[in-house]
């Protein structure tokens, strides 16, 4: 009877210290952010709401934040535009290669940022291709564009393709069929996909690493100036990320939540 | 990240295949052509780049066009020490990862699962981290551990296996939230004890997401220099392969040094991931 209670206990005691570990450095960041710290954020040396209230007072640091957010955005557009084509085209149409598309899309997914980021500095190079933020921005569309196809992918396939069949009984051009009522049903997908990207991009360090030049990130922001003490302010810009995508990850649970239970009162 | 992927909300639906190949190929052309440029074309220079030789005026950074295939030898022989280390830390992360990952992911797809707002804060919480620096996240550790922990074997495996939880919690989360609960009541009403319940029925069911969810993080931690970096939890002791591909290519500009280790890096990764599918027969998945 005893062995059979820890059993019981095991799963929610590995989960409790699973989490707590999970969330402990995130804390960590967050209460740094109020650190008294001067140059180096390392020790506790008292609460202050310096930092909060000027949060670009490090030399650097909203240039490379900034620099995040643009390549964030352009890199997401364009691998949210080609990624929804190709996931199109991989569920809708049966062609030949068709498998060899799906390997060319995984293999990135599944090759050491390392070795993506050594390459595309390889090809440059021999480019004769100046490394910078536009460097930057074309490698990380590369590997947003297999996240983007694998996320819309499953919401393709999910589609009843029965309601487009209606829009063509009602005498709907494709084109129409198209903006009327296969995109508007892939939104909540492409959304989905286009947020995915945006986080990969804005949190990559080691590609941006190696294609960057002397541009700078947040991620390499942080990286380089970890040697010397990062700022306090990089923890308030990133603990205003952190709880930005918090309330909106909420909101949109909370929404799901709602929807279900709708549903199943129905 | 890639949460949303792993999603298994939708199911999939019986579409017609359609015949119209130059549609298509309109919508393929160019994220293709992308890929090819930006992903296939880098690969081929590495490899070109790989078997170059020093220029004769012997500047930093000036290698010409050779097929030097002795680099290969010269690399495993400079670095096998970094290249076996970086196996044994992704190896003992994942599975240090995955006896953390599973019981979590249990917790949330069968414990919690008919209470959807505890099973929905509870997956906040998993990818709580995606919404924090991954960098920040792992110099906070440096703080946090006593530091004469820091530098150690133990302090970057630590490292590793905290930064990849998530990718391997969000798969089994999947794999588990799918499996029907009915099995394991029919193992239980048959006379099974929980532990053969566990190892008969569930284990093998969520398979699927315990193979991608090791996959997801091994591959990327044996490629991994951040957490190994002196400036993050590593110390002289604990170099591994990307912190050698990394100063060979930006500081050192030995460019076919690190062009080789690549490759070889990535050749060790295809032969581990090969045979490990082949083993726990999950061949379909890819």
């Amino acid at each position: 009877m005893k062995n059979f209670s820890l059993g019981k206990a095991f799963v929610p005691v590995v989960g409790a210290i699973a989490l707590i570990y999970l969330l402990l450095p995130i804390a960590h960041v967050i209460v740094f952010s109020f650190n008294d710290a001067g140059r180096n954020n390392i020790i506790w040396r008292g609460f202050t709401l310096d930092n909060w209230q000027n949060p670009c007072g490090a030399p650097q640091v909203c240039t490379a934040f900034g620099n995040s957010i643009l390549v964030g955005v352009v890199a997401t557009v364009i691998a949210t535009v080609l990624g929804t084509m190709i996931a199109i085209a991989l569920v809708r149409y049966r062609f030949r290669g068709r498998s060899t598309v799906s390997l060319l899309l995984f293999t990135p997914m599944a090759t050491p940022e390392v070795v993506l980021g050594a390459g595309l500095a390889a090809q440059f190079l021999l480019a004769g291709v100046e490394k910078g933020i536009g460097t930057v921005i074309l490698a990380h569309t590369m590997f947003c564009v297999s996240y983007v196809v694998v996320a819309v992918k499953a919401r393709v396939a999910s589609l009843n393709p029965a309601i487009e069949e209606a829009g063509r009984d009602l005498y709907a051009s494709p084109a129409q069929v198209f903006w009327r009522i296969t995109l508007p049903m892939l939104t909540p997908g492409i959304i989905g996909a286009a947020l995915l990207s945006f986080a990969l991009s804005f949190d990559d360090f080691i590609i941006t690493n190696f294609n960057a030049g002397t541009a700078t990130t947040f991620p390499k922001f942080i990286y380089v100036s970890a040697l010397k003490g990062v700022p306090a302010q990089a923890n308030v810009l990133a603990s205003i990320v952190f709880v930005g995508a918090l309330l909106l990850v909420i909101i949109v649970q909370v929404i799901n939540i709602n929807k279900q239970k709708r549903l199943s009162r129905a | 990240m890639a949460f949303t992927a792993f999603s298994t909300g939708a199911k999939a639906v019986e579409q017609a295949p359609r015949k119209r190949g130059w549609v298509a190929l309109l919508l393929l052309a160019p994220g293709i052509a992308y890929m090819l440029l930006f992903f296939v074309a880098p690969f081929i220079q590495l490899a070109i780049t790989s078997l170059q030789a020093p220029a004769e005026s012997g500047g930093i950074g000036q290698y010409v066009a050779a097929m030097q295939f002795s680099n290969y030898w010269a690399a495993l022989q400079e670095y096998w020490p970094q290249l076996l280390r970086s196996f044994v830390y992704a190896l003992t992360a994942t599975i240090i990862g995955l006896l953390i990952s599973y019981p979590l992911a249990y917790l949330i797809g069968v414990k919690v699962r008919h209470r959807p707002m505890m099973q929905g804060i509870l997956l906040i919480l998993v990818v709580a981290p995606f919404f924090i620096s991954f960098l920040l996240r792992t110099l906070a550790w440096k703080s946090i551990l006593p530091s004469d922990l820091i530098g150690t074997h133990f302090s970057v495996i630590f490292g590793l296996v905290y930064n990849f939880i998530p990718f391997m919690v969000l798969p089994m989360f999947a794999s588990l939230q799918a499996l029907d609960l009915r099995l394991i009541e029919a193992g239980s009403d048959l006379y099974a004890s929980p532990v053969t319940v566990f190892r008969k029925v569930t284990l093998p069911l969520s398979m699927p997401g315990v193979v991608s969810g090791t996959l997801l993080s091994f591959i990327p931690m044996s490629g991994d220099y951040v957490n190994a970096s002196r400036e993050f939890l590593g110390g002289t002791g604990t170099t591994m392969i990307g912190n050698v591909i990394e100063s060979n290519f930006l500081q050192t500009q030995n460019y076919p040094m690190a062009a080789t280790l690549s490759i070889i890096l990535m050749v060790i990764i295809l032969v581990i991931v090969a045979t490990y599918v082949r083993k726990s027969g999950a061949e379909d998945l890819l």
